[in-house]
């Protein structure tokens, strides 16, 4: 994954047919008593999930555990051994460049979350009222492209279009008014490329869950279109939209390939530094450092998803009611 | 009302121009030869391209692999969940969307602290061959785990989607009563049932397998992502013109799937 996962709304929590037992199901051989089918048949389940557990209590939970050790132990090249208890990786991804990268990702983040909703909102309304079918359709599966597939190839299509001899960079003549892809604000550009997508996709079934009796009422009681968003559709829209904010927080955040395959590490970015780190390029003792980089990296991603979990079941409430 | 109309057409016109901007440069620059003609050899010269084809089928196999492995993981787990257990049903939510919850980056810092106990406390172990065997650059399992766990999220909101509007309770218990065994009642009752989900978590699977980079070049493999990334250092024109291909070909594939689910979704309605 490149980037940031599609959103889907969740789930409502009725439970058309899996909840309760179900009597009736078993062999016809066997006459015994509901609980007992039910006892039995759910001891048999239990095995079907069990090869998905196993898988993620390695796959997941080892990594995890790798995270969890090697960030508070010193790294096996250190001077004196590996495996003893230290805060040193953990103070040291905190000070300096790698204290300068995080902030540097925290920001890039907010800033682009929030030009990406508030541009993606009236173009998602756009497209969620548009009469053409095939327009929805085009332009929702192209942000399904876009949001998670982007990555490399977006890069190299950003070099082409804005880079130093890009098209348009050159057609434009862009580089007089000191316009460089290589920066901060190029950053920005490209990433809100994928950002406004996921947008998209987040917030379209909020904007659909809107009723038009709403907004009829409110133009019957005489509102305009602008109250009509001011003191309906807005405040409906609020928990979607914060928790989209969050959401396109957390994409930007964690991207990686973009910027790797763009400016490399020139611009001080916590996924950066976390790649060089384990690249090797640390200093000899501090092998463990990227390990306590990626722990920062998840406390941030654990509280943007903190945030964002109670608001998206707030609006699935609100929307589905 | 037209008004509105009228600032529909405009934001979509907008959206449109920022969006196709850089496609149609891309392509431009992909097939300008600088000299004010227009050549396609990074178009033609591409299968010949040193290690392109071999990238491309890692990744392919990747995407294969991962596909089966998910599948097989989380259809039988859903199942059960729905069928025999709904006291799991929480449980595979919260390991499904765990992933979400950590960037791929932090995750790889994991794999690769995990692959480091390897060689750091296992060398004179047995273990020590499977850590060199998950490595093996022909076919990275470790690639395809991460993949795995990666895929789960979008796979299970599908599966579970699709479940969602297919009554199995009921569907397993009609073929069971007319004796069908265990195996054939999901093989031939459930899953083409479920076909459209099964066939949209593929889909999304293998777009993000092929589209994936950040694991395989911090963990130093070489699938079509990176190889876009090393080539696109010695032949520009080259690397955006794969890009172009790519990005449209999962594009174009998705469409396709939209429109075919929602054709069969409306011929189930009526």
């Amino acid at each position: 994954m490149t980037t940031a996962p599609t959103p889907v709304p969740t789930p409502a929590a009725v439970d058309t047919n899996g909840g309760g037992g179900t009597p009736g199901t078993a062999t016809p051989a066997t006459p015994a008593a509901p609980t007992a089918i039910r006892r039995r048949r759910g001891g048999r389940a239990w095995l079907g999930a069990l090869p998905l557990l196993v898988f993620f209590a390695i796959g997941f939970g080892l990594p995890a555990v790798a995270i969890a050790i090697g960030a508070f132990t010193t790294s096996s090249d250190a001077p004196g051994g590996g495996g003893h208890f230290t805060m040193a990786n953990l103070s040291d991804s905190l000070q300096g460049a790698y204290l300068t990268a995080l902030l540097g990702s925290v920001k890039l983040s907010a800033l682009t979350a929030l030009i990406g909703t508030a541009i993606g909102l009236p173009l998602a309304q756009a497209v969620a009222t548009s009469r053409f079918k095939f327009v929805r359709e085009t332009v929702l599966a192209g942000s399904g492209v876009l949001a998670n597939f982007g990555g490399v190839p977006l890069a190299f299509m950003f070099v082409a279009t804005l880079g130093n001899a890009g098209e348009v960079t050159t057609s434009l003549g862009l580089k007089d008014y000191g316009w460089s892809l290589y920066t901060f604000n190029g950053l920005a550009v490209v990433y809100l490329y994928f950002l406004i997508p996921l947008m998209i996709l987040t917030i379209t079934p909020a904007l659909e869950g809107l009723r038009v009796q709403w907004r009829e009422a409110a133009y019957n009681n005489g509102a305009t279109v602008f109250q009509y968003w001011r003191h309906v559709a807005l405040p409906v829209l609020l928990p979607s939209l914060l928790g989209g904010y969050v959401l396109l927080f957390g994409a930007s955040f964690a991207a990686y390939a973009t910027a790797e395959a763009m400016v490399g590490s020139s611009i001080p970015l916590i996924s950066m530094q976390i790649g060089d780190a384990l690249s090797g390029n640390v200093l000899v003792g501090q092998g463990n450092l990227a390990l306590a980089l990626g722990l920062d990296m998840i406390v941030v991603a654990c509280l943007v998803m903190a945030i964002y979990l109670p608001l998206q079941r707030r609006s699935a409430k609100w929307l589905s009611s | 009302m037209n008004r509105l109309r009228l600032g529909r057409g405009l934001v979509l016109l907008l959206c449109g121009v920022y969006f196709f901007v850089p496609l149609g440069a891309s392509l431009y620059f992909s097939i300008d030869d600088h000299h004010g003609n227009v050549a396609f050899n990074a178009y033609t010269s591409l299968l010949s391209a040193p290690g392109f084809l071999d990238a491309l089928y890692l990744s392919l196999e990747l995407a294969a692999a991962t596909v089966v492995l998910l599948l097989v993981l989380l259809v039988p787990a859903l199942l059960a969940a729905r069928l025999g257990a709904p006291k799991l049903r929480p449980v595979i939510e919260v390991v499904c969307s765990m992933p979400l919850v950590v960037p791929v980056v932090a995750l790889t810092t994991g794999i690769v602290g995990v692959l480091r106990w390897g060689p750091d406390y296992l060398a004179n172990t047995p273990i020590f061959q499977t850590f060199v065997a998950i490595q093996n650059p022909n076919f990275p399992v470790v690639l395809l785990i991460a993949y795995v766990l990666m895929a789960l999220p979008f796979a299970y909101r599908a599966l579970d989607g699709g479940l969602r509007s297919v009554d199995v309770v009921t569907l397993v218990e009609a073929a069971r009563s007319c004796g069908a065994s265990w195996p054939r009642a999901v093989f031939s009752v459930v899953l083409p049932n479920l076909r459209s989900a099964l066939l949209s978590a593929s889909v999304l699977t293998v777009a993000l397998v092929l589209g994936e980079f950040t694991t395989a070049s911090i963990l130093g493999f070489q699938p079509f992502s990176v190889w876009i990334n090393a080539y696109g250092k010695t032949d520009g024109q080259m690397s955006v013109a794969v890009s172009i291909l790519s990005l449209l070909i999962v594009w174009v594939v998705l469409l396709l799937l939209s429109v075919l689910g929602g054709r069969t979704r409306k011929a189930a309605r009526s």
